[in-house]
């Protein structure tokens, strides 16, 4: 096929302007929602003590972290989805909810405590953090890696990794309404754990998927 | 350069407004550049700079289909280059090179002309055979014998929508498949 002939049949494809990625990577976040939601509730569910848990500022803490992660995650994958984009410039933003987890962790340091350290990162519910998370990340990471798929990521592995950051993030804080270890030092160890666990699969799906 | 550059910009924002002749005039003053780097490309890493008709196409293809991720507030260049690269490096290890393309290949590059009528029929109209009926017959109606939407929809009994739904599909059918390895 003659090169000009493709520019042809590509200018005469060109007639609808482009839909931009950064709704469209809201609005099916929004969609993959109900069915977490569903997941959650059919599975865990809130603590039955989470009117009076609102007042404990590390129960906050924990959704400041969650949904810190989860738009730090969004807007880098946004901006990984353009060819161009350098990850140095944006990653950054991916060290906020570090940063508040750490913050958590010396005012929670600076507190008379009746449990000892080491008892308190243990917690009660490890293995289901471990596990719930991905599982309520689920729905996320999927919608989002259909959406991504529209990009041109440099890398792609990377930029699914990101995306399974999104997704960790979203269903971290579901799980967090359910989980009773409200001590920053838990949420750093097992949340983590469990968050590095959905980006490892989101890069491994990227690698595949977002590839163009 | 730089002249050269906002001139780019201005027609990629043109053409995202829907006026498909500044979009057609790009992607015609984009190719000559594109042809000469992936031509040195290959040079460089040992490969026949004759295969370079097809990776173009590959890049007008990416380019085309993944406009949406161009930030209208940023220059086109980088955007092009960045694509142009990432597609040249795929090409290259099809081949069995991993490579290092230097994204200044792209920028520095000045244009160089169409190697005349190529015999071989390329990898793109190969892969036109293997698309499903519809979007192949629209394809070729369109982009190898040059008719317009309108007279291939009414060569092919199709409504002009259907033309236009056909060809989306065919382009980035054909974008898949020169993907794969």
């Amino acid at each position: 096929m003659q090169t000009d002939r493709l520019i042809a049949a590509l200018a005469a494809d060109a007639n609808d302007a482009p839909r931009r990625i950064g709704p469209m990577l809201v609005l099916a976040l929004l969609a993959a929602l109900p069915v977490s939601v569903a997941l959650f509730m059919s599975t865990l569910g809130m603590r039955p003590d989470v009117r009076t848990a609102m007042h404990n500022p590390f129960f906050d803490l924990k959704f400041a972290v969650t949904l810190a992660l989860a738009f730090a995650a969004i807007a880098v994958s946004l901006h990984l989805a353009r060819p161009e984009a350098s990850f140095k410039r944006w990653g950054w933003l991916l060290t906020i909810p570090v940063g508040l987890i750490a913050c958590g962790i010396m005012a929670e340091m600076a507190m008379p405590h009746e449990r000892p350290w080491l008892t308190r990162l243990i917690g009660n519910n490890a293995r289901y953090c471990v596990s719930a998370i991905p599982l309520f990340a689920l729905p996320f990471l999927a919608a989002a890696l259909l959406v991504l798929r529209r990009g041109a990521p440099s890398r792609p592995a990377l930029a699914g990794a990101v995306a399974g950051l999104v997704a960790a993030g979203l269903g971290a804080t579901l799980y967090a309404s359910h989980c009773v270890d409200d001590s920053p030092l838990f949420v750093m160890v097992w949340y983590s754990i469990a968050t590095a666990f959905v980006a490892a699969v989101g890069a491994v799906a990227g690698r595949r998927m977002l590839r163009y | 350069m730089r002249g050269r550059d906002d001139e780019w910009t201005g027609l990629m924002r043109a053409a995202n407004g829907g006026d498909a002749a500044a979009y057609r005039r790009l992607l015609e003053a984009v190719t000559p550049v594109l042809r000469a780097a992936t031509r040195r490309g290959l040079v460089r890493a040992g490969q026949p700079a004759d295969q370079s008709e097809d990776i173009v196409q590959e890049i007008l293809l990416a380019v085309h289909l993944k406009r949406q991720t161009w930030d209208a507030t940023a220059p086109f260049a980088p955007w092009l280059f960045a694509i142009a690269r990432n597609k040249l490096i795929d090409a290259l290890r099809r081949r069995g090179r991993r490579i290092f393309v230097n994204i200044d290949d792209f920028s520095e590059t000045m244009a160089a002309p169409a190697a005349g009528e190529t015999l071989s029929p390329g990898e793109v109209a190969t892969h036109l055979d293997g698309l499903p009926s519809r979007q192949r017959d629209v394809l070729r109606s369109i982009a190898v014998d040059s008719v317009s939407i309108k007279e291939t929809a009414a060569r092919l009994s199709m409504t002009e929508g259907a033309v236009r739904v056909a060809l989306h599909r065919g382009l980035a059918s054909l974008a898949a498949k020169l993907r794969e390895p």
